[in-house]
């Protein structure tokens, strides 16, 4: 039976699939998008975005069945019951940890886009120079100036609230009205803008929640409720954005409950020539035919696919050749921090209203202009400012009436924030086939060994001082640090184990994020980083999605793949 | 190397979790070991919450409705009864709990109602009103200094999950978000920066 042909085959339709699919269907390629999960249709599939909280059972909490049918995900906070269904099953999906490894995942159309933080920041050539200049793993076959149009390129279309600030290490794009500080905020950037050689500074967090009308999509409406999914399309995701957009030119299949097992590699032509398709429900086995293929199935997904791939050729898969496949995995670590309280007359009598979505950030400052820590790279910190609500009660002396009233006011201000640290490149750090166990499809699972090191730890020391600190000098009462612990993949961050290089014998991708072994083959997910710098990663993949996209479809023309 | 050396006081990372969770508007339970456990969930201690089932009867239903009103009485707003929190108290311990922590709960309720029989000579349910709240501020009192005392093998006091459960009940029912605080679904707008007029209620978020 012939397999049913396409021009393009995406795999995953999360962030980068989306991407992929935008802008490839929107140069005129016939493109299947493949997603493992289910559909999730935009607004009509939100059904808990309606939602009064006082309806759910357990409002919002999690309960103990809930625990024990998830054992990974109640590792952290993604367990909750009001988005449960947005999360995979450990069950069905279950994985290896060689070492702890939280891996939070979402199987569905638009994948964790549904989900995401939103928190939006373009890399720097800091970033994309470090291993060079530091000896550390590969150089980025890449520098800012590749990437800084197609940043523009996806912030414009996804929609990137933002204030421009004029930081070589936190490049400005192409922004919406940044979502303001609050008055508490505003007060402590003020005061900190002129300490420190005002190179702590504090700005608006740049968020992918719409400031101003999209096509198709309303501005945020500011109910803080974007892990429901967004009736009015405020935020960024697969469903508000991308695919609307690749639907809209007709060239687009999308089929969910389909999982690729496989690419199916061509010896003679060195190509691949499309992939194996598992269906999720009736289990029956489809070939789909393609000139290229986007894996954009999540970082762990997209290079569980090329370790199971081309093995007659490789024994350890395709892209394998330079024995990086599967290695350098990172995250980024975090759950450190400092907070305190906030007092001072002017803020008594201030409050604010509606619920933003974002917060503040202080970009990196650590290992820049010349400074020199006992760690490489950095860190930035994304906080917030708020005033207390009735959850402070729990801790307070006091029953009865006046206690009850006075509970139902806002109470001190509170202001703190929580440090994303770089984690380096380490090759031990990896990912492999585990043949000995399987999921709920018989197919075999990941094996995980990862761990933080030395230069992660030391970091996390300034991660937690540096802040208390800031918050001391900016005047900030009963400040104190935090340290809530650390294991990979908590930072819902997956990077690495494909990663972008110059050299075919060191790493797995080239500069156009094409495997070298099969260069009709794009892995543009977290697989691809060579580095993870300290900025949320998200709006990089989007970047090289749709700089790659356009290069696949200029090589096709060319007739080179 | 070249770090300072901690300064700060670097807090527990239960106290952490407990103080993150307040700054971002979250909320954790003390009988809910889930979001301290991590991956040190207590493998024994556990049970499936349908054992749970039938850990309250109707009485004690009623009971937890007159100790979280004597909490959290009718002002000039309804008060806890009115808000359903004696059944959502009975329905988070059945589900949420682990079993050490809903045996610590059930009974520090026995508890409770033996001191209102030995000091006010009956039912809590029946005392005077002055009686319940004398009762429970002293109980107020005594885990307030246990919670702050304890150290992190012991138990959480029966009284602080308790109050800790008809704080949420009360203030994520509909009652607390549209009467005891303000609620708006769709606010349509961030003002970083209004006046607080002295009386004005919280604004209760949306999720």
């Amino acid at each position: 039976m012939a397999a049913e042909m396409y021009d393009a085959i995406v795999v995953g339709s999360g962030i980068s699939g989306g991407w992929a699919a935008k802008e490839l269907t929107e140069k005129g390629l016939r493109v299947l998008m493949l997603e493992r999960g289910r559909n999730v249709e935009h607004v009509k599939d939100y059904v808990n975005a309606r939602k009064a909280p006082w309806e759910y059972p357990h409002r919002g909490g999690r309960t103990v069945a809930m625990e024990e049918a998830w054992p990974v995900l109640r590792r952290d906070y993604p367990l909750n019951e009001k988005n449960l269904d947005w999360w995979a099953s450990d069950r069905d999906s279950p994985y290896t940890e060689v070492r702890r490894f939280d891996w939070y995942r979402g199987y569905h159309v638009g994948g964790r886009s549904l989900l995401w933080g939103r928190q939006s920041y373009r890399l720097s050539d800091f970033d994309f120079e470090a291993n060079a200049r530091e000896g550390i793993a590969v150089d980025w076959p890449i520098r800012y100036a590749d990437l800084a149009p197609w940043y523009d390129h996806v912030e414009r279309h996804a929609g990137v609230a933002g204030s421009h600030e004029n930081m070589a290490q936190l490049p400005d794009g192409e922004f919406q009205p940044a979502m303001p500080l609050n008055c508490g905020e505003e007060l402590v950037a003020g005061r900190l803008a002129n300490l420190f050689d005002g190179r702590r500074r504090i700005i608006p967090g740049r968020v992918a929640n719409a400031t101003q009308a999209l096509p198709g999509r309303a501005p945020c409406q500011y109910r803080n409720a974007c892990w429901l999914g967004c009736p009015y399309g405020g935020y960024f995701s697969t469903q508000s954005s991308t695919l609307p957009a690749a639907m809209a030119t007709g060239r687009l299949t999308l089929m969910p409950f389909s999982i690729v097992t496989e690419l199916v590699y061509d010896r003679e032509r060195q190509r691949v020539s499309g992939v194996r398709v598992l269906d999720a429900v009736t289990e029956k086995s489809t070939e789909f035919t393609a000139r290229v293929v986007f894996l954009c199935a999540s970082t762990l997904n997209s290079t569980w696919l090329l370790l199971r791939s081309a093995t007659d050729v490789w024994p350890g898969g395709l892209g394998s050749s330079s024995g990086e496949l599967g290695h350098n995995l990172m995250d980024h670590h975090f759950r450190v921090g400092a907070e305190g309280t906030l007092r001072d007359a002017s803020l008594d009598d201030k409050y604010y209203y509606g619920g933003r979505p974002t917060g503040f950030y202080i970009p990196r400052y650590r290992n820049l202009f010349g400074e020199q820590r006992d760690y490489l790279r950095g860190f930035g910190y994304q906080g917030s400012s708020s005033r207390l609500g009735w959850q402070r009660a729990v801790r307070e002396l006091g029953v009865g009436a006046d206690f009850k009233d006075r509970m139902s006011e806002p109470g001190e201000w509170r202001i703190g924030a929580t440090a994303f640290g770089e984690m380096l490149p380490h090759h031990p750090n990896r990912i492999s086939i585990d043949q000995t166990h399987t999921d709920k499809w018989g197919l075999p699972v990941l094996a995980i060994d990862c761990a933080i090191g030395e230069n992660e730890r030391l970091m996390r020391i300034d991660m937690a001082n540096d802040m208390a600190e800031m918050l001391e000098a900016s005047g900030v009462s009963e400040v104190s640090t935090y340290d809530n612990e650390y294991w990979p993949g908590m930072g819902i961050h997956e990077m690495g184990t494909a990663r972008m290089g110059r050299d075919p014998k060191t790493s797995v991708l080239n500069g156009r994020n094409q495997v070298w072994d099969a260069p009709n083959v794009f892995v543009t997910d977290g697989a691809c980083m060579t580095s993870t710098a300290c900025q949320n990663p998200s709006l990089t993949y989007m970047a090289l999605t749709a700089r790659a996209a356009d290069f696949a479809v200029a090589e096709l023309k060319r007739g080179n793949l | 190397m070249n770090n300072d050396q901690p300064k700060f006081e670097l807090i527990s990372r239960r106290e952490a979790i407990l103080r993150v969770s307040a700054l971002f508007g979250g909320t954790l339970l003390v009988g809910q070991a889930a979001m301290l456990a991590g991956c040190a969930a207590p493998a024994t201690g556990r049970q499936r919450s349908s054992a749970a089932r039938g850990l309250f009867s109707q009485s004690d239903i009623e009971l937890m409705d007159e100790i979280a009103e004597t909490i959290l009485p009718e002002t000039d707003t309804p008060g806890a009864k009115a808000a359903g929190v004696g059944p959502f108290i009975a329905l988070m311990v059945s589900d949420t709990y682990y079993a050490a922590d809903q045996q610590v709960f059930v009974k520090g309720l026995a508890d409770l109602q033996t001191r209102s029989l030995t000091g006010y000579g009956a039912n809590f349910r029946v005392i005077t009103a002055a009686q319940r709240l004398e009762l429970v501020e002293r109980l107020d009192a005594e885990q307030h200094l246990y919670m702050e005392t304890r150290t992190d093998a012991m138990p959480a006091h029966y009284f602080r999950m308790i109050k800790e459960l008809t704080l949420l009940g009360y203030f994520t029912s509909e009652i607390g978000y549209m009467q005891a605080m303000r609620y708006v679904e769709t606010p349509g707008r961030f003002d970083p920066c209004v006046p607080l007029v002295p009386g004005e209620k919280s604004w209760a978020p949306h999720a």
